[in-house]
């Protein structure tokens, strides 16, 4: 089963179990994992689930589309180059993908 | 185990499932209990006329929380039981009686019941085939007759039909839209956005008619056959689907006598008349919690961002540590390839700036009153929107000329309270 590692931003980690197709956002939101607001739902128009990706893993994603780079700028704590909204990450087999939730989102 | 009978939340959706999370959140430990009508599990409405009748995600993916959350956090969710009567005590605490003869007994109450939509007081509306679009149930049965449909007609040019209208447009389906005012979504956005969004979806080629005056749903055999407007033209349709706005779910509250006028009126902590019931959402008519706006104005807001923030603020009402609402509103529209994000309120604009670049598709208008910036609707313009934003929040200004070229970063002529390039 694929998993996700969220660290927050004082370097606490909690592994989900995640499953194909969900999006990153999806994933922490629905197993009350903390760090990410997520409140359009998905529909990157919030900006509120910013996540920094593992740099080494970032290079296997998707790359991000116009629209997603240019939330992204909207984000509450500044981007950074691993930065991604990850509504728009989708779960794929096997990933085993580490991200870490900013500061704050709001 | 106490056996306290805890907080009762009456309506499980946006409003309510943010509250109790919130609660637990902060570290609520009474018994919660989610209760709400509806025969689904709590689930997110806005991707109901977009993304999920597009069929581009699925049911599951509209779910808030896994049950071990609810289980992990001792929230207990009740689903499929209405509540027809309430029985309140001065301390806030009583008993609700639902529609299958239950009772759930609390300590205190939340309102979070929402609104229903508007029926349509029309010949004709109660034939098969014509729909309304407020929850789960609907949406399963519109997505059900939509690939078996060839003529939708959708009447109401707000929100919710221009957004079904543009996802049943792309999904191949002929629709016209019918707005009975002059011009779309008059309620909520300006002038100029009106007129981009009119020009948008004719493209798109969906048929507006604005100034509609329809006459009664025409029946063909037992089913909806079209639509017929006073000038004695008749629209064919094989469904209808009715948007014309929503309405406030206030009997219960009403009914233990808690005070309401569009809405559960509530305090900056959203409270009640009574002083300790709550209500968040939909339901509530609050004090405009925009910074610096006129002292007794209110509004009631259908927005997600309101039903997430108010429940926070309830959260720390109940908690005991009570913070006054303060936030810039703010809403989304996706209508097929168009992302509507409008920030603040724009009511008693004095001017507007348009910001328009066809070639990269861009469209935002900016609402000042005088020289203060009040609000903005971006189209497929998310950097203004998020400059806007982030300039009412810090109570920056970002001047009217300079804002007026289109080539210009908003962000980069933002200048602080202070007065400083931000
Ligand atoms: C199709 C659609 C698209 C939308 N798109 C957007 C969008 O893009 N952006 C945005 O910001 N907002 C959008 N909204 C609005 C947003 O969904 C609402 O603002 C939000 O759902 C309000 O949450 P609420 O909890 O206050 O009320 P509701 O979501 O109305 O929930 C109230 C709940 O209480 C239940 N209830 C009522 N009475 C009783 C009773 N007596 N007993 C038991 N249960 C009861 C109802 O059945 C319902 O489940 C959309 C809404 C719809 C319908
Ligand atoms: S959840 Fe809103 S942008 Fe990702």
């Amino acid at each position: 089963m694929p998993t996700i590692t969220y660290t927050d931003d004082s370097g606490e980690s909690r592994v989900v179990a995640a499953n194909v197709g969900d999006s990153v956002m999806e994933t922490a939101v629905r197993n009350g994992v903390p760090g990410i607001v997520a409140e359009c739902g998905g529909s990157l128009s919030c900006a509120t689930c910013h996540v920094f990706v593992d740099e080494a893993e970032l290079a296997q994603l998707p790359a991000m589309e116009e629209m997603e780079d240019e939330m992204l700028w909207g984000a509450a704590v500044d981007r950074r180059d691993t930065s991604r909204l990850c509504c728009q990450i989708k779960v794929s087999d096997d990933m085993d993908l580490h991200v870490t939730t900013p500061e704050t989102q709001v | 185990m106490s056996d306290a009978a805890g907080l009762l939340i009456l309506g499980s959706s946006q409003a309510g499932v943010q509250l109790a999370v919130s609660l637990r959140a902060l570290g609520y430990d009474e018994p919660i209990t989610l209760l709400g009508e509806e025969n689904h599990r709590p689930y997110q409405r806005p991707a109901l006329s977009k993304e999920y009748l597009q069929g581009a995600i699925t049911k599951e993916s509209l779910i808030y929380r896994t049950q071990e959350y609810w289980d992990e956090h001792r929230i207990d969710v009740v689903k499929n039981e209405r509540i027809i009567r309430i029985d309140k005590r001065s301390d806030g605490s009583g008993v609700a009686h639902s529609m299958s003869g239950r009772e759930f007994a609390f300590d205190r109450l939340a309102l979070t019941v929402g609104a229903r939509a508007r029926r349509l007081l029309l010949e004709g509306v109660d034939l098969p085939g014509v729909l309304y679009l407020r929850n789960a149930d609907d949406a399963l049965e519109l997505k059900a007759r939509a690939p078996v449909v060839k003529d939708v007609v959708v009447i109401g040019g707000g929100f919710i039909g221009i957004e079904a209208a543009a996802s049943l447009a792309r999904m191949g389906r002929t629709v016209t839209l019918l707005e009975a005012g002059p011009r779309l979504v008059g309620r909520a956005v300006g002038e100029e956005t009106s007129a981009y969004l009119l020009e948008h979806h004719r493209a798109r080629g969906i048929s507006v008619v604005l100034d509609a005056d329809v006459r009664r749903i025409v029946a063909g055999g037992d089913r909806v056959a079209g639509v017929e407007l006073a000038d004695g033209t008749t629209i064919r349709a094989d469904l209808v689907l009715i948007g014309v706005g929503v309405v406030p779910n206030t009997e219960l509250a009403e009914s233990i006598g808690l005070a309401c006028d569009n809405g559960i009126t509530v305090d900056r902590w959203a409270i009640a008349s009574d002083g300790v019931t709550v209500a968040v959402g939909d339901v509530a008519n609050l004090p405009n919690p925009v910074p610096g706006a006129p002292e007794g104005d209110r509004v009631r807001f259908e927005s997600v961002n309101n039903a997430v923030e108010q429940a926070k603020v309830a959260a720390y009402a109940i908690t005991g540590r009570p913070e006054d609402y303060q936030g810039i509103p703010w809403f989304w529209s996706n209508q097929g390839d168009l992302k509507l994000q409008i920030a603040g309120l724009s009511t008693g604009h004095t001017r507007t700036v348009v910001r328009r670049d066809d070639e990269r598709g861009k469209f935002s208008v900016l609402y000042y009153r005088g020289d203060a910036i009040i609000a903005a609707d971006c189209v497929n313009a998310p950097l203004d929107f998020m400059a806007v934003k982030a300039a009412l929040a810090a109570r920056a200004s970002i001047p009217a000329e300079q804002a007026a070229d289109p080539s210009v970063q908003l962000k980069a002529i933002t200048v602080t309270s202070s007065g400083e390039h931000s």
